[in-house]
């Protein structure tokens, strides 16, 4: 549905965006993440026709953006960042443009604007000046303004920012329940979002792609993936410590903060599971140990790994206690 | 030509929702009626015309039509809805139209908006109407001109207050390298063609001939190539610095 070919976007001498190719197909949410300035709206910008690429093209449902401009954006839906919307406009007046622009009309019109104002929650707010409303609600219309003509293919740079814990959760679950049928691009910051609502991740830093699969997976490359984590009593934890790095499946043992000696990091060898080891372990150790769990990987240390070069020694290989 | 419809009707409308509109209407009213009947010795000169009521208006738009223009592409920058806009399936040429007919149309409501002008001089006198329809006329295609200029000063800029300072001080140029006191100063010096070239590019010229009375189709192509020719620059700038 949405494919991209190569993209590359100079601004004199600087390359904002540098050789980026993925194809998204119906049914996937992919989440564009990457530190500020890393070529994410560059990209979003060229995809939606608004930035014309350096080099490549963005092909929408088959309509080349550079070369069919006019189809390719009859089947986009787009949020720039910031959603932004005619200050002075209503919200009524502005989503009514959108509808025209759009060509939706007479009762389809009706309809796609019920459905939007009723998927949006936006009805409250219909006949206020867009400039009066709380950011939520600008985040909002800005959102529905993409979506009124139903478009397969959807872009939305920062759909949830400036939205608070309540809205972010639903605009994850419409996100959701629209990902079936359509193919939707999303960028965030916020890396607990790409692990509620992205089937896939795609990493960019300084305009290229570092990483690209789905967010389990990334996760998994955290050094953390199958650590153990155990909270233990101040009293057992010099002895723990020592005896779980005798175990044969650890390489090595850590405080988790190096404030407080009752959490403990236990990092298997090579990464393989040690749940059922440490499950014995704990099970002998009685009362020693009150919590311990077994980390999936952190998306975020994936993340600092990938798009700080300069610190990735340190991040990606954990100081090991001796073993 | 249906978007350039729609975009129109938002344009326009857009004028209303602002206090920007009923402002520009008053003043430019007031102003009209203060340089007709104080400065332009309206009742002394015991004419039944509005000669004194048209002179003035090179120098009206000159301020207030820069008012209009500015926010045409500087604001849509300034907020960012540009990426907006144009992200939406509409082609660069309906937008820029779209937005220049909206600002045209409301030029024209503040023009006709002078009509009491018309009852006036009705009242007191019998004045060629053909000449007052003639100069109305001539006077929205400056406004036009002016606009159209502005339009395209706009698309440069993000900041506003530059838009009107940069297509007054054009819009000035414009005006003045046809006015008697310029044509009067390089007279001295300047080769025949070279003034009567200036002149007859100046919008001053053109208006003040049609204004005479005489609605020569060359004054009106010279109008409407000066809003295509502008037009054309307009959507070449959106198109080359719009995302900058």
């Amino acid at each position: 549905m949405l494919d991209i070919r190569n993209l590359v976007k100079h601004f004199g001498p600087l390359v904002a965006v540098d050789g980026v190719s993925f194809t998204v197909p119906r049914g996937e949410v992919l989440g564009f993440l990457g530190p500020n300035g890393a070529g994410k709206s560059t990209t979003m910008k060229m995809i939606a026709g608004f930035v014309a690429p350096t080099a490549g093209t963005a092909v929408v449902c088959g309509n080349d953006i550079l070369e069919q401009p006019l189809a390719a954006k009859r089947h986009l839906g787009y949020l720039p960042e910031g959603a932004p919307a005619y200050p002075d406009m209503a919200v009524a007046d502005f989503l009514g443009f959108v509808a025209a622009i759009r060509g939706l009309r007479g009762a389809e019109r009706k309809s796609a604007l019920a459905r939007i104002i009723e998927m949006m929650r936006i009805g409250e707010v219909l006949d206020q000046p867009i400039e009066t409303l709380s950011k939520g609600f600008q985040r909002r219309v800005g959102v529905a303004q993409a979506l009124l003509h139903d478009p397969p293919v959807l872009i939305l740079d920062e759909p949830t920012d400036g939205l608070d814990p309540n809205q972010k959760h639903e605009m994850r679950s419409i996100i959701h329940t629209m990902q079936p049928d359509k193919a939707i691009v999303i960028s965030t910051h916020l890396l607990e979002e790409v692990e509620a609502v992205c089937s896939r991740a795609i990493i960019i830093a300084r305009g290229r792609i570092l990483a690209d699969g789905a967010p389990s997976e990334l996760a998994a490359r955290s050094p953390r993936h199958n650590a153990a984590r155990l909270t233990v009593t101040a009293a057992a934890e010099a002895r723990i410590r020592a005896e779980l790095a005798r175990l044969p499946g650890v390489a090595s043992v850590e405080k988790v903060d190096a404030s407080d000696a009752t959490a403990l990091l236990v990092y298997p060898r090579d990464q393989r599971p040690i749940a059922a080891e440490i499950a014995e372990f704990v099970r002998e150790q009685g009362p020693g140990v009150t919590e311990w769990h077994v980390e999936q990987g952190r998306l975020e240390d994936v993340f600092r790994a990938i798009t700080t070069p300069a610190a990735e020694p340190a991040e990606a290989e954990p100081v090991r206690a001796a073993a | 030509m249906r978007n350039t419809a729609i975009i129109f009707r938002r344009e326009l409308s857009g004028y209303f929702a602002t206090p920007l509109a009923y402002v520009f209407i008053v003043i430019f009213l007031v102003l009209a009626g203060v340089l007709t009947f104080f400065v332009g010795n309206f009742f002394e000169r015991g004419q039944a015309d509005l000669q004194s009521f048209f002179s003035f208006h090179p120098w009206l738009y000159l301020v207030l039509i820069p008012a209009l223009s500015m926010r045409l592409w500087a604001e849509e920058r300034r907020s960012g809805t540009i990426e907006l806009f144009l992200t939406l399936p509409i082609r660069l040429s309906e937008a820029v139209l779209g937005k220049f007919l909206a600002a045209w149309c409301f030029a024209g409501i503040a023009l006709a908006l002078t009509f009491p002008f018309w009852i006036t001089v009705n009242v007191l006198g019998e004045p060629d109407n053909g000449v007052i329809l003639a100069s109305y006329i001539g006077s929205w295609l400056m406004a036009g001109a002016i606009l159209a200029v502005g339009a395209t000063l706009s698309a440069l800029t993000k900041n506003q207050v530059i838009a009107f300072v940069i297509t007054a001080a054009a819009a000035f140029v414009l005006t003045v390298a046809g006015s008697p006191v310029v044509l009067e100063l390089v007279r001295g010096w300047a080769p025949e063609g070279l003034i009567r070239a200036v002149a007859t590019a100046s919008l001053f010229h053109h208006f003040t001939t049609i204004t005479r009375g005489v609605l020569d189709l060359r004054d009106i192509v010279y109008f409407v190539s000066i809003i295509a020719a502008f037009l054309a620059a307009n959507a070449l700038l959106i198109d080359l610095k719009k995302a900058d």
